[in-house]
């Protein structure tokens, strides 16, 4: 073996810099300055009246007091590729700083060279716990440049399918969560109910997740022959199951010490951060943008926007929890309320000829051809558009020349930013509190790295 | 309750854009001063800041007495008091690319400046910590920017097979 590859103690600085992500990294004291210190150690904040004090900074501990470690960015509990650098005196963590981008794949390059068709295939590999909600979100950026009127039908189904979405994924989370406290039951329940609706997706639009299934002008394809049986089994189990975890897991002991009143984050906090969802809300501010800002038809169903008042992890909880309820009392409403009609717009700018149209028209056959092959263009502008994803607002700015593939997509993912909180929430707390502040923050790391 | 609508501070070339309630375009000097303003009249928020780089697109539409250039930065302001959006777009220069930071205002841009910079090179002034944040640290070139090419690294895979 080579001298070069031989890796001990003595050839430390090989190793590390092999490895090391330079100046992104958290650097020691001694290489830190007092103004960036109290930055990182107060977080990011030095809001109204709430300026940083230089005081309460210990600029004495010195290096050797304290340990700067590594977790991630594969461990279990990061939930993908999170890296931490954490330093720490004995067990209590003084100063983090999430490392990301171990999942950066050039998303929103990629979308540069997909046309608006699909685009859609493209965005909901995002945040792939979510995917009917990233489509949306693009679809009605897209839709908006275009002036494309989307049906009736179609706007109720996609509101009915992000509703379940948002059930799936806030199981997924009461699953990864109850895993990372050691509650493994939960994880088996959360992951068991959420085959339920992946069941109904794969049945609707024939994949499980990254289903394609919203997309500019209305829906792929129609509800599938029995859905309505479907939908109110899935509404069901499901809110008779959350009131077994209320029984699993609210008032149970051990995860109540983890949870109550620990990484507690105020709203003026919240609000400088730009965080939102569950963590906003966890604050006792009130934002649901379904609620603030509704788009589809959320201002013809009724729901509660769930909010917390703490802002700890408990309230982050039972946020989630009570959302599952709320969005199955939507669904239940869109099962009413489903009007009939097509589920896509009928312009043929956006949607092909049917089917039976091709073989006997050569024009059908050519506009079918130019749809899915050039794709069709969108008038030149600029455009955000917001959602209400389970992490917060998703955002989509979408930027047109004309042609048929957007000039500029740009995601804002609630994970990247609601991230921003991580170094607020662990301070001061110990190492077995990082592991539940990264769960009840709730990054999905394919949409933080994009 | 309806909210008035948002008003920019007087000189500043304005707009009316979709599913946003007004677009600003302040000029470089003048953008911290806006944004500021707007946060004084209630923009607690400042939700997403992204940059665009308009070299295959530079005969865009742009209000008069608004000089284009090649990369611009976008600031969408939320207001959840009045239920509204604000977006800031300044022009940021063509060659070297630079901006104030926000990061006094809303300290919350933070990872979305580093985001810009790793993206399209686009400098933010006084930001506190002006690293690369997706990219490794020893990477070439800004991705998103249009004249660099994708898949222009080969991939080696540890274990891939060899042309036959």
């Amino acid at each position: 073996m080579s001298d070069a590859t031989i890796r001990t103690a003595e050839r430390l600085d090989v190793l590390a810099a092999e490895t090391s992500e330079g100046a992104q990294e958290l650097q020691r004291r001694s290489a830190t300055t007092p103004g960036e210190l109290g930055r990182e150690v107060g977080s990011v904040l030095r809001l109204d009246g709430r300026a940083f004090d230089p005081d309460s900074v210990d600029y004495e501990r010195r290096d050797d007091e304290t340990m700067i470690i590594n977790m991630g960015p594969s461990h279990p509990s990061t939930h993908g590729v999170l890296r931490l650098m954490l330093e720490l005196d004995g067990e209590f963590v003084l100063r983090t700083k999430p490392v990301i981008g171990y999942l950066h794949t050039g998303m929103e390059k990629t979308g540069e060279e997909l046309s608006y068709i699909q685009g859609a295939t493209n965005v909901t590999r995002m945040d792939y716990l979510s995917p009917v909600i990233n489509e949306l979100c693009f679809s009605m950026a897209v839709e908006t440049l275009l002036g494309v009127e989307v049906p009736e039908r179609a706007v109720w189904i996609r509101m009915m399918m992000s509703e379940l979405n948002r059930v799936s994924s806030h199981l997924v989370w009461m699953a990864t969560n109850g895993m990372d406290l050691g509650a493994s039951s939960m994880m088996i329940y959360g992951l068991r109910e959420r085959e339920l609706i992946l069941a109904f997706f794969e049945k609707t639009a024939g994949l499980r997740m990254n289903l394609n299934y919203v997309r500019p002008g209305g829906v792929a394809a129609d509800l599938p022959d029995g859905w309505r049986d479907d939908i109110e089994v899935i509404c069901d189990t499901i809110y008779e199951r959350t009131f077994e975890y209320d029984e699993l897991l609210t008032g149970q002991p051990i995860f109540r010490n983890r949870m109550v009143g620990v990484a507690p984050i105020t709203a003026e906090e919240a609000l400088a951060l730009g965080v939102t969802g569950p963590l906003l809300r966890s604050t006792g501010v009130p934002w649901d943008l379904r609620r603030a800002a509704p788009y589809l038809a959320y201002d013809q169903v009724e729901f509660d926007v769930i909010v917390g008042t703490y802002g700890d992890n408990f309230d982050r909880y039972a946020i989630r929890l009570n959302e599952i309820r709320e969005s199955i009392r939507i669904a239940r409403q869109c099962l009413e309320a489903m009007p009939d009609g097509d589920y896509r717009s009928q312009d043929p700018k956006v949607t092909p000829p049917p089917r039976a149209r091709i073989g006997e028209s050569m024009e059908a056959l050519i506009h079918h051809f130019k749809l899915f092959t050039e794709g069709f263009h969108v008038p030149p502008g600029e455009v955000y558009t917001a959602v209400e994803s389970p992490r917060g607002e998703l955002g989509c700015y979408l930027v047109s020349d004309g042609g048929p593939k957007p000039y500029r997509l740009h995601v804002r993912a609630p994970s990247f930013v609601n991230l921003q909180a991580v170094p607020l929430l662990m301070r001061g707390g110990s190492v077995s509190d990082t592991i539940t502040v990264i769960s009840t923050v709730d990054p999905v790391m394919g949409e933080v790295d994009r | 309750m309806t909210h008035p609508a948002p008003v920019a501070p007087p000189g500043v070339v304005t707009a009316s854009g979709h599913s946003t309630d007004l677009v600003c375009f302040p000029s470089r000097e003048r953008y911290v001063e806006v944004v500021a303003s707007f946060k004084e009249s209630g923009f607690e928020m400042c939700a997403d800041l992204c940059a665009v780089d308009y070299l295959e697109f530079a005969d865009r539409w742009t209000p008069e007495g608004v000089t284009a250039t090649r990369f611009e930065v976008v600031v969408n302001l939320l207001s959840l008091s009045r239920a509204q959006r604000v977006r800031v777009r300044v022009q940021a220069g063509d060659a070297d690319p630079e901006v104030d930071t926000l990061f006094a205002l809303y300290p919350g841009t933070e990872a979305m400046e580093r985001e810009a910079f790793d993206m399209f090179g686009i400098l933010f002034t006084n930001h506190p910590d002006m690293t690369r944040i997706l990219m490794p640290e020893e990477w070439e070139g800004h991705p998103l920017r249009k004249d660099y090419g994708s898949g222009r690294v080969p991939v080696q895979f540890k274990e891939a097979p060899g042309p036959r």
